[in-house]
């Protein structure tokens, strides 16, 4: 999932300066699980704003704040009140796909920080990094990409110690990792294959994927 | 043709120091070292802003030293460049005759001096010595475009870390560079003979044909070899090193004389290099003074090293 992280309060009040009726959009999906974004913080902040002179006229969550049909549908109960801004709990793009459904403007009350996995509530680790070429199939189900701090797909570097990496001495090496569970696995000849480099010409931003045009 | 290759592959014991650029751009203390290394080493390694931290580029003190009648070594990280980047260095490199590199990954910027500064590592190590390798294949450069006129050729090298746990992990991906390129490599500071010579077990069984130097970390201190054991991947400094270390110590303090560890540490680097040098252990030794570079000479003759012979 998409975690997400409170910005600090001040940096939104900032940008809601001089704006008295405020909507609030969260998120059923990511942001719920995150904390940041579901019924209970969307009520949070709405006694936060009303408490700092601001008027909370109406509030929204869509299932999924990233669908641009479903935020549509849901921003409808803003209409007809005079709303100036609307304040967007959810990811970047859960206030992007906010964005381009209104007409006034959006504020982000979060960080979009990674693409992780939940270890347990409250607790969250990167685990992918997105890279368009998944590597796990190689490397016993671990990503280098995101586990290794630099990124090495060739192996390690020398820089851990005690099976610490350089970088966060509270992480494990991702390579030791790896090769840890290629062996429970059976599967040590795996670290023999070399890859290419991982080339950048097919990550230029912003991409899109149509599965429409892809069937053509 | 390189002169470390030149003599790594004639069968003599290769020689190589290390110098790092200033963080600054007055190059004279680098340019004395250099006048005190002329004739003594196969090549002179330029470090590239090592432990990340910010000096003036390894190509820039590279020329200097080529034109001071050295023969450089143009190291190169992936750090802090791009595959482009990292081409016309080497491209830059060749039109001043410099002809011997090694390639790193590189430390990451956050354990540096401008954490801020955004990693790059579009290439590590394997990447950088393949690219070199297609490029003299190829005449091509990295995006697979016709370069103007030959391709210069580099002698490649890379870095290894004999005291790693697990070693296979080390020994493989050694494998990977040499496939990609590397024709030598310079370990981490050695300072157990017995820890080298398993590690070159090793690199045999694997059938891993490259040459292999030591790498040499003259000691200054016991409290630099305490910190180096706690703080710096694959350094293990024994003991009795640090027990010798503290007793020049405190003979130099009873008898009022100064730099007597420094003294005791060069004389156990000098030591080793004996020994690597006479048990044919491996093919030659590169030192890393770490701006103690006037001690090469005299570290040289203790150990009967001379790239005359």
């Amino acid at each position: 999932m998409i975690i997400t992280q409170k910005k600090p309060i001040e940096e939104l009040m900032a940008m809601l300066e001089g704006v008295t009726k405020v909507g609030i959009v969260g998120c059923a999906s990511c942001a719920t699980s995150c904390k940041t974004g579901g019924q209970p913080e969307m009520e949070e902040m709405k006694a936060y704003l009303e408490a700092h002179g601001k008027e909370v006229v109406a509030m929204a969550i869509p299932d999924e704040s990233c669908q641009k049909l479903l935020v549509k549908k849901e921003v409808k109960v803003f209409r007809n009140t005079g709303v100036e801004a609307i304040v967007s709990m959810a990811c970047g793009d859960g206030a992007q796909t906010v964005a381009v459904n209104v007409d006034v403007p959006v504020y982000p009350s979060n960080n979009t920080m990674f693409l992780g996995q939940a270890e347990r509530v409250g607790v969250f680790n990167e685990a992918c990094r997105m890279c368009g070429d998944c590597v796990v199939g190689q490397t016993a189900g671990i990503c280098p990409i995101t586990q290794c701090a630099k990124s090495l797909v060739n192996g390690p570097c020398g820089g851990q110690k005690n099976g610490k990496c350089e970088v966060n001495p509270e992480n494990d090496c991702a390579w030791i990792k790896i090769y840890n569970r290629l062996v429970e696995l059976g599967q040590e000849d795996k670290l023999l294959e070399t890859r290419p480099d991982k080339g950048y010409a097919a990550y230029s931003y912003p991409r899109k994927i149509s599965l429409k045009e892809e069937k053509k | 043709m390189s002169s470390l290759q030149q003599a790594l592959e004639s069968g003599k014991f290769g020689v190589t120091a290390e110098m790092a650029p200033p963080k600054g751009y007055d190059f004279s203390k680098q340019m004395e070292d250099a006048e005190i290394l002329k004739g003594l080493v196969h090549g002179v390694n330029v470090t590239d802003m090592q432990s990340a931290c910010l000096k003036a580029t390894s190509l820039g003190l590279c020329i200097k030293l080529k034109q001071a009648g050295l023969e450089p070594i143009l190291q190169m990280t992936g750090r802090d460049r791009s595959r482009m980047a990292i081409m016309g260095e080497f491209l830059t490199a060749a039109a001043f005759g410099i002809d011997t590199m090694l390639a790193l990954t590189g430390d990451h910027t956050v354990v540096g001096d401008c954490k801020e500064s955004k990693p790059v590592f579009d290439l590590d190590s394997c990447g950088i010595l393949r690219m070199l390798t297609e490029m003299e294949e190829t005449n091509k450069d990295c995006g697979g475009n016709d370069l103007e006129g030959e391709a210069p050729k580099f002698y490649k090298g890379a870095s290894v870390t004999p005291v790693y746990e697990p070693l296979v992990l080390q020994i493989n991906k050694l494998r990977k560079k040499v496939e990609c390129g590397a024709k030598y490599v310079q370990t981490q500071g050695i300072f157990d003979i017995d820890s080298l010579k398993r590690f070159m077990d090793e690199v045999d069984k694997a059938n891993i044909k490259v040459h292999v130097m030591a790498g040499i970390i003259p000691l200054k201190t016991a409290g630099m070899a305490r910190y180096m054991n706690a703080s710096v991947p694959g350094i293990d400094v024994p003991e009795w090193m640090m027990e010798r270390l503290s007793a020049a110590a405190a003979e130099g303090k009873e008898k009022g004389v100064k730099g007597l560890p420094a003294k005791a540490g060069i004389e156990m680097a000098a030591e080793m290099i004996q020994k690597i040098k006479e048990e044919k252990i491996c093919d030659g030794i590169h030192l890393m003074t770490i701006g103690a570079e006037k001690n090469i000479p005299v570290i040289l003759e203790k150990a009967g090293v001379s790239i005359s012979e």
